[in-house]
């Protein structure tokens, strides 16, 4: 079992990526789950999603306390909460920042393997706004392969629709292009 | 529809599982956390996609008595409602079971203000618990989904002809997504058919219901009450035996996971079984003997499956979503208790009360929860109840 868990702002959309990564892999017949953090949402403030994904059913009815998977999409977050809490070795780290992956310091004592994507560039020339759920998709889905771009490109072009669903796609993709991965 | 396995919030399975029910009637008013199920029934509904009346009530208590009066006049109904909004239908809730008005409600499990909070426990669902309703509990959106469908055979059927609350737990399952599998419309038409009540209030055909009733009537109206929720037993056993058969997918009163051989056993109700089965299968690696016992139905409470499932086990672990204030602790294990009381070599019972508004309940508090209670059985520590993750 793959468990994720995304950081984001109110209104960034970091539950509709935990939802576009759990129905894509529903839809190639896997089994997994996506939910908030329960509770009222407030546009702005730091917010929380979680997902997990299996190919058994998924019997965990808690949060994730112990991803695999941290995917950061406000930069801003990082000053204010320690997004790579209850990670274990070898944890994946995806953050929408401009630097590189070695620039990226986290405590001592664990080896991550941290992925960078500089989305506020890309989302704001492919959508306009820096509105960056779906263009860190792309770094999500080049850094684990859990699913392809094809995968979610039914789920996304249903819940966007044909014409900013079609952005939202180019968006993922020049992500899944230039993330940089680091060691 | 053709039958399709789909990744959705468990709220609009559980709508579209209403909408394939086909039914006449929906009235609600949206409350947290149910919110999504309403919505999306009224957009089917305003979308031409059912045949149906949804009723935008102005409040809860209004809600309920349009229930009441589109059952009463034969039509298949449907609501759904959370907490407060139970709280202020609770005077017409009772209406609904004491004139035997089949009727499926979600109930999407919160806790009771004060202090005023919106999520899960199972403290709304304890208000009404002596009202004379089904309750079943669910524990995924699979069996959200599928349990509309029972539901209705079971409230509508002749021999019933009660109001049937599905429990689910508010967020855990309403704002989950997850797969769950649509059934073709063939497959629910045969499994449900169309409506049809004997006696439903027709102009043709006057009947009287819900009459003042001297003390001289009062008693006998109760007994016919309690005869009524006793005698649907079969009717649910019936009625998800045939779900079971056309989809695979079985209930029963009280489940069992990895009881056989178990010395002893959790309890669990509603959503919190699946998190116990999987702590259970790790403490199995560890060579601990403990199972799962989940109860799906509340009420009518199966006191013969129960005691049959606990058989021979030392303890059993009750987990409780609500408390029973300067009562007895949890009203689940206030239940189990009463009915193992006086058998000979009945499970000792440790109560433990946890998850209380969402307070989140992982798999590390699971297996806390079980081996202390192991400990506290063997040490006959089984008065009370335990207050789970109480900070000092």
């Amino acid at each position: 079992m793959l468990e994720i868990r995304l950081h984001g702002r109110g209104g960034q959309g970091a539950v509709t990526s935990a939802e576009l990564i759990a129905i894509a892999a529903i839809n190639k017949g896997n089994f997994a789950q996506a939910f908030p953090s329960f509770g009222p949402e407030r546009r702005g403030a730091p917010v929380v999603a979680f997902c997990r994904v299996d190919d058994r059913k998924i019997n965990i009815r808690a949060k994730v306390y112990e991803p695999d998977v941290v995917i950061v999409l406000d930069p801003g977050l990082l000053s204010l909460l320690d997004p790579t809490e209850g990670m274990g070795e070898g944890g994946i780290l995806i953050l929408n920042t401009k630097k590189k992956p070695q620039e990226v310091v986290t405590a001592p004592g664990r080896s991550l393997k941290v992925v960078t994507v500089d989305a506020n560039i890309i989302a704001t020339e492919e959508l306009g706004r820096p509105i960056v759920n779906t263009t860190m998709l792309g770094g999500f889905i080049r850094a684990t392969g859990l699913i392809g771009i094809d995968d979610i490109k039914e789920p996304l072009l249903e819940r966007f629709g044909k014409k900013l669903g079609e952005r939202n796609l180019k968006a993922m993709e020049r992500a899944y292009q230039e993330v940089s991965i680091g060691e | 529809m053709a039958r399709q396995r789909k990744g959705i919030e468990v709220s609009i399975a559980m709508a579209d599982a209403v909408a394939q029910a086909n039914v006449d009637v929906i009235a609600a008013y949206p409350i947290t956390p149910q919110t999504h199920i309403v919505e999306h029934l009224s957009e089917i509904v305003a979308n031409g996609e059912l045949d149906a009346e949804y009723v935008p009530v102005e409040s809860e208590h209004s809600a309920m008595s349009v229930c009441c009066g589109s059952s009463a006049v034969g039509a298949r109904t449907f609501t759904s409602t959370s907490s407060q909004g139970l709280a202020l239908m609770a005077e017409i809730f009772y209406i609904a079971a004491s004139m035997r008005l089949p009727m499926v409600m979600a109930l999407a499990n919160r806790s009771l203000s004060g202090p005023l909070s919106i999520w899960n426990d199972h403290t709304d669902t304890m208000m009404v618990r002596d009202a004379g309703w089904i309750h079943v509990f669910v524990e995924n959106g699979q069996e959200c989904y599928d349990n509309v469908f029972c539901g209705y055979r079971i409230s509508e059927d002749p021999s019933v002809m009660l109001p049937l609350a599905i429990n689910l737990d508010g967020f855990i399952l309403t704002h989950m997504i997850e797969p769950v599998i649509y059934e073709d419309n063939e497959t629910i038409r045969k499994y449900l058919p169309e409506v049809r009540m004997k006696n439903a209030l027709h102009p043709d055909n006057p009947v009287s219901m819900g009459c003042f009733a001297m003390p001289e009537i009062y008693t006998e109206a109760q007994m016919n009450r309690e005869q009524g929720i006793l005698n649907s037993y079969p009717t649910i056993i019936k009625a998800w035996k045939e779900w079971g058969d056309l989809t695979g997918r079985y209930y029963h009163p009280i489940e069992t996971y990895r009881t056989e051989d178990a010395e002893y056993c959790i309890v669990t109700m509603g959503s919190y079984g699946e998190t116990a089965m999987e702590v259970v299968d790790a403490l199995r690696e560890e060579g601990e003997k403990v199972g799962v016992v989940k109860i799906r139905l509340w009420r009518p409470f199966p006191f013969e499956d129960f005691r049959r499932a606990v058989e021979g086990k030392k303890s059993l672990i009750v987990v409780d979503r609500a408390i029973s204030f300067g009562g007895p602790g949890g009203p689940v294990a206030l239940e189990l208790r009463s009915a193992l009381y006086g058998r000979p070599n009945a499970p000792a019972i440790v109560n433990y009360v946890a998850g209380l508004a969402g307070r989140d309940v992982a798999r590390s508090d699971f297996r806390k929860i079980i081996l202390e209670g192991k400990a506290k059985a063997s040490k006959g520590e089984t008065e009370g109840f335990t207050l789970y993750g109480l900070r000092g």
